[in-house]
């Protein structure tokens, strides 16, 4: 997993991520645990300017920002739940930077309805983070279904590589 | 035994189109041929200096092949080539098995200017009556010639020839079959190249990959295209402004505005068979619903409002209903909702999924891509009985698109690890691919007639 990266990246971000902590209390992971301690992270801090920050901390979150789904779905796996906590700390921070959620499909189907089952999956990403806290205006979902695959082959590999939602800065 | 009819044909077809070879699309056929009917298309004789580029009888000779209801014959195995129905010699070709006839000459008559005439004689006709002498009503002996089903003559340029060719073979067909030609129309497809910068181009070319027009070139998807009633131009989706918008292009002057440009999913556009109105799958309201647009004044109907996705409309030919998918019973089915009235009915049950109905022309049937044992393929359903029939064995058929006259779709489908379109005739028995040069081919729409 590159979970751990996008926590790393994280902890860059905490000073500004009060609110991002109180969401976290749930969390057992043990990199979280550490992105709770502030103390350590201001050091890194200081010496850094803001704009370098964010490089860092979009650069982190862009290791980790595809969602996958199952077959005819749009319903958010729960393995994904931490990534796009990860996602909803850094949108609540940084009011001022938007994301546009892109939802792709595998090729089966037909290309008109898989427009409409990507746009749930963006959707559903979308309200998924809308009930961590990230305001709608920040938010933006284009569906692509089946017209962009990351993976032109047609084996089961192939369309579980598609079928996905993308978050992209 | 099927495989020695797909090698036959393949020949056979590879033989009568060798002129194409510049198209991008070129046709091979996989099924069928056997049960087509034997036809000869004689090697016109030709008059004069300057031969023209186009062969007028290797021309019609395909599209009946394409047809799939005839099987026209090499030149072996005819008896003789006459040039007129004079020099035909019905005995000789009565021991043939061959059905009808086409036999004419190309005169040069002037600068790029030829006289084209033919005559298409039926076999069984001609051998009950060539030659015998028939009483008219003015008690005058005559030579019968109700064997010569039509006769045509005509002059024109060099540069026209396969268009001409293309009527006749329209002539033809009607003549032979009672049911319109439609080798006078084009198909829009989306050509994409995957290593090229503009990878998406939106192509209108002959129903026989001939001629092929690039209307638009884009860096991002291309999707739908659909024609207008009258043949004169396309609406279809783009995201070259990274979201869905609908336009509408003119085929011939390429000039092209925006119809919709709505926030969500801008998708699925198809003309009323009056023109006057577009329906559309739109998300603007968070949903993926099916609308109705006026062109003209651009006010919109909801016609659906269900939070299940619904999408793809089709229109009945009356213009009074429109067929869509809808996953509101749990897996995508076909529904009809009246436009007037708003009532819906669910219109398909068999099989896991259906999706992407059309409306035959006659309106008889629906035609959609059908899911079963996980298996995409094109079906056809009676819609008096209710009986589906799947056409189709190729994997992951999608669009399906019908000929004018209801006798051909166009699907796009995968062949080896590339798209491709093929055909399929709609009681299913003849079959044939289409493999492009170069490029993934989708999103095929066949043109009304033109």
């Amino acid at each position: 997993m590159n979970l751990n990266k996008v926590l790393k990246g994280l902890l860059v971000a905490v000073p500004v991520l009060t609110l991002a902590a109180c969401s976290s209390n749930n969390e057992t992971d043990a990199g979280d645990a550490n992105a709770n301690t502030n103390a350590p992270v201001q050091a890194v801090d200081q010496g850094m300017s803001d704009a370098e920050q964010l490089r860092q901390q979009l650069e982190a979150l862009r290791q980790q920002n595809t969602i996958y789904f199952d077959f005819d779905k749009s319903a958010i796996r729960p393995e994904f739940a931490s990534v796009l906590d990860a996602h909803a700390a850094f949108l609540r921070a940084r009011t001022t930077v938007s994301v546009t959620v892109e939802g792709h499909t595998d090729a089966r189907g037909t290309p008109e309805y898989n427009i409409a089952l990507g746009e749930r999956r963006a959707q559903s990403v979308q309200s998924y983070l809308e009930n961590l806290g990230v305001a709608a205006g920040q938010m933006s979902v284009v569906s692509y279904g089946e017209e962009k695959p990351v993976d032109a082959g047609n084996t089961e590999d192939a369309f579980a590589k598609n079928r996905r939602a993308v978050l992209v800065y | 035994m099927i495989f020695k009819l797909i090698g036959k044909a393949a020949i056979v077809a590879m033989a009568i189109v060798s002129l194409k070879s510049h198209a991008s699309l070129e046709i091979v056929i996989t099924e069928g041929v056997d049960t087509a009917r034997p036809v000869a298309i004689v090697p016109f004789t030709f008059v004069g200096q300057n031969q023209p580029t186009q062969n007028i009888s290797q021309i019609v000779a395909a599209d009946l092949m394409r047809s799939g209801k005839f099987n026209p014959v090499n030149v072996m195995r005819m008896p003789q080539q006459p040039q007129n129905s004079s020099q035909f010699n019905a005995a000789a070709w009565s021991k043939t098995g061959i059905e009808a006839v086409v036999m004419g000459t190309v005169k040069e008559v002037g600068l790029d200017r030829y006289t084209i005439s033919y005559e298409l004689v039926d076999v069984i006709k001609a051998n009950g009556g060539v030659g015998q002498p028939m009483m008219t009503s003015s008690g005058r002996l005559v030579a019968g010639n109700n064997h010569i089903l039509h006769s045509s003559e005509i002059t024109i340029a060099g540069k026209l020839f396969r268009q001409y060719a293309h009527r006749m073979s329209d002539v033809i067909y009607e003549k032979l079959t009672g049911e319109r030609g439609a080798f006078s129309t084009k198909i829009a497809y989306v050509l994409v190249r995957d290593k090229q910068e503009y990878r998406y181009q939106l192509v209108v070319a002959d129903y026989d990959g001939e001629n092929e027009q690039v209307l638009l070139r884009a860096k991002e998807p291309l999707m739908s295209p659909t024609w207008s009633p009258d043949g004169t131009k396309l609406a279809y989706v783009t995201f070259e402004r990274k979201q869905s918008q609908i336009y509408i292009q003119d085929v011939y002057t390429a000039r092209r505005s925006i119809l919709t440009s709505f926030k969500g999913i801008n998708s699925a556009p198809v003309w009323s068979p009056d023109g006057r109105k577009m329906a559309m799958t739109l998300s603007k309201d968070g949903n993926t619903e099916i609308y109705m647009m006026d062109i003209a004044s651009k006010n919109l109907t909801k016609l659906t409002n269900h939070r299940a996705i619904d999408t793809e409309p089709n229109w009945s030919p009356d213009g009074q209903s429109i067929i869509f998918t809808s996953e509101r019973g749990g897996n995508p089915q076909l529904y009809s909702v009246d436009i007037n009235t708003k009532a819906t009915t669910r219109v398909t049950f068999d099989g896991e999924m259906n999706l992407a109905g059309k409306f035959t022309p006659n309106g008889q049937a629906i035609v959609m891509v059908n899911r079963t044992n996980g298996q995409y393929n094109i079906a056809r359903m009676d819609r008096t009985t209710r009986q589906m029939q799947v056409l189709t064995r190729t994997y992951l058929d999608e669009s399906p698109s019908i000929a004018p006259n209801g006798s051909m779709i166009i699907y796009s489908t995968l062949h080896g690890s590339s798209q491709v379109l093929a055909l399929v005739s709609m009681d299913g028995r003849f079959k044939a691919r289409l493999p492009a040069a170069n490029g993934r081919v989708k999103s095929p729409a066949w043109s009304p007639f033109l």
